[in-house]
């Protein structure tokens, strides 16, 4: 557990000290920023039955905004380490592979977290100054972040196993990215073709995390997409380790 | 210390090493010498728990490197050919990092951390980022690194590669003083250097180990056992060669002349001196005599042999 801890926290030390990371905060606060105040003019200009954070998280901004992040999180963890060579004396001290793929991943997490948590304080302001609520019950909140973090352990996974599988950070990131936006955009797909079955319809809806998003930020909590990320997250992180053990086998 | 038998490394279709075994023990220094891609890395990188063998065991301190792996790496210091650093951390911080991951903590932390960057001399750098030092010091990072959890048995993969003269010597120093308390083994294309440090040599020539014994032991085996040169003042040159080639022990003779000078370099039969029988020669024909000496047998010559590079 102290070996993870000490991992872990170099981990985080490294996204805190590279200015790549500054940049990618920065431009994610300006997209997230202009998104609230685009959802808040939008909503000046023809009221509608939706709450703020509702509209906030069904935007083609947040679509847009979401998708991105992935990648540049993730894309060094395991591919930076090998093609340094630091892999070698990583995995010659006396830590578990686990702990090595664990404290990783979990730094991401942790980094994705920094990343969306200014976005409550939009909230707490708009709140502050209009004497409004920018959602009709705590369970918006909730479910929106709740499905935030759900899609993000899932997606960040994928990094994860898109970085494993290259030492070049690039093809990881593009890896993760055509991975990530062919999942995300899912739902898209079936509107795209007017004429597929209702069946089919129905399963991609069921898959999208964007009909999910839709769903929890009303505060309707399912516990289905819940499963599926969770389940998903899992195998995606099991696979990651197998390819993690198999390139320090074969490098 | 290090107990290796039948260790194979296949990548897909080149074996990298190939059925070696050998032992090491408690307090010995050894040497590992071999042309490039010999496959001393790979061993090393087997040794160390980082490359499974294909085939073949390996135990260090008792614990099998494939599955008491843990156990055997907390046991091992290892600095990897090219010592691969992480480039945004400070000196002392790496080394608290790692030494921290190596299960050394609190106070005893602070000291290891404090001799090993005196025993390195990296005091002057431990606020310098690891990405900025000069080869040498990265070099010295890697090992104040491989010894901060006080192994018993340190893997260098050649620790004086890119360093100068005077560092090359204080890290031999320091292997030397080392090698009172630990077991070393090391790789190396400095020959001389392996006399100097090593107790016992082993080289290993695609992937098998041609030999291996101490470097006087090695020397003294080698077919051609050295060269005489004698310089001597005689009326005939080509007469003086061939009363020289008829001395018992001698082989071939090539002469060249040099202002007056006779200058011989005679052929030696392995196992035998024939110096004095020169000498006698020499004054029973009252030849003048300015040098007469015997070139030794250099680990340089033993690694030729051993490894036929112009095969
Ligand atoms: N990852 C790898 N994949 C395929 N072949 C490899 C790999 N690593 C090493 N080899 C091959 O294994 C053989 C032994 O390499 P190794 O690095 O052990 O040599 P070495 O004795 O350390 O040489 P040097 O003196 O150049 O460091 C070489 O033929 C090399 O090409
Ligand atoms: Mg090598």
């Amino acid at each position: 557990m102290r070996k993870f801890f000490t991992l872990w926290s170099r981990e985080i030390a490294v996204y805190f000290r590279s200015p790549a990371a500054y940049v990618i905060l920065f431009f994610f606060l300006l997209l997230t920023g202009f998104n609230f105040w685009f959802v808040l003019n939008a909503m000046n200009r023809s009221p509608s039955g939706v709450s703020v954070i509702e509209a906030y998280f069904n935007t083609v901004f947040f679509w847009f905004g979401f998708v991105l992040p992935f990648p540049l999180i993730t894309m060094r963890l395991f591919a930076e380490e090998y093609k340094l060579g630091t892999i070698e004396p990583l995995m010659t001290a006396p830590v578990r592979d686990v702990q090595v793929l664990l404290a990783k991943y979990l730094s991401a997490v942790f980094f994705y977290a920094m990343l969306w948590l200014p976005s409550l304080l939009y909230f707490v302001v708009f709140q502050w100054q209009t004497r409004l609520q920018a959602a009709p019950a705590a369970g918006s909140y909730l479910g929106a972040y709740a499905m935030l973090l759900l899609i993000g352990l899932f997606y960040l996974a994928i990094g994860c196993l898109a970085s494993a599988l290259t030492r070049n950070q690039v093809v990881a990131a593009i890896i993760s990215f055509a991975g990530i936006s062919l999942l995300f955009y899912w739902g898209f797909y079936s509107r795209l073709f007017p004429n597929v079955s209702p069946f089919l319809r129905d399963l991609t809806d069921y898959l999208s995390p964007i009909q999910h998003m839709a769903l929890f930020s009303q505060g309707l909590f399912d516990t289905r997409p819940v499963v599926l990320y969770l389940s998903c997250t899992a195998l995606v992180l099991f696979l990651t380790f197998q390819v993690f053990q198999y390139r320090r086998w074969k490098v | 210390m290090i107990k290796v038998e039948n260790l194979t490394k296949r990548y897909g279709g080149v074996t990298a090493v190939d059925g070696i075994s050998f032992h090491v023990g408690k307090g010995e220094i050894v040497g590992f010498l071999g042309p490039n891609g010999a496959g001393k890395s790979t061993t090393m990188r087997m040794l160390s728990c980082y490359l499974p063998p294909t085939s073949g065991r390996a135990e260090i301190a008792g614990f099998d490197v494939f599955r008491n792996s843990l156990k055997a790496r907390e046991r091992i210091g290892y600095m990897p050919e090219n010592v691969p650093l992480y480039n945004d951390m400070r000196v002392f911080e790496y080394l608290k990092y790692r030494a921290a991951l190596k299960g050394v903590r609190g106070r005893r932390m602070k000291e290891r951390v404090g001799d090993v960057m005196d025993l390195c001399a990296l005091r002057d750098v431990e606020r310098k980022l690891v990405g900025n030092l000069s080869k040498g010091y990265r070099q010295r990072v890697g090992l104040a690194d491989a010894m901060v959890h006080e192994p018993d048995l340190l893997i260098l993969d050649e620790p004086t590669i890119g360093l100068d003269p005077n560092q090359i010597r204080q890290v031999r120093e320091l292997i030397r003083n080392l090698g009172r308390h630990h077991t070393i083994l090391l790789s190396t294309h400095i020959l001389p250097e392996v006399e100097m440090t090593c107790s016992r040599v082993m080289i290993i020539n695609r992937g098998r180990i041609e030999a291996a014994d101490a470097p006087e032991n090695l020397r003294a085996r080698l077919r051609t056992a050295g060269d005489v040169r004698i310089e001597v003042r005689a009326p005939d040159l080509e007469k003086a060669k061939a009363a020289l080639l008829e001395v018992p022990g001698v082989l071939s003779a090539a002469s060249t002349e040099e202002d007056g000078w006779g200058v011989f370099a005679l052929g030696i039969e392995a196992g035998t001196d024939p110096r004095e029988a020169i000498w006698n020669l020499a004054v029973s024909r009252r030849w003048a005599v300015r040098e007469l000496s015997r070139t030794r047998v250099t680990l340089e010559d033993v690694f030729a042999e051993v490894t036929h590079p112009d095969e």
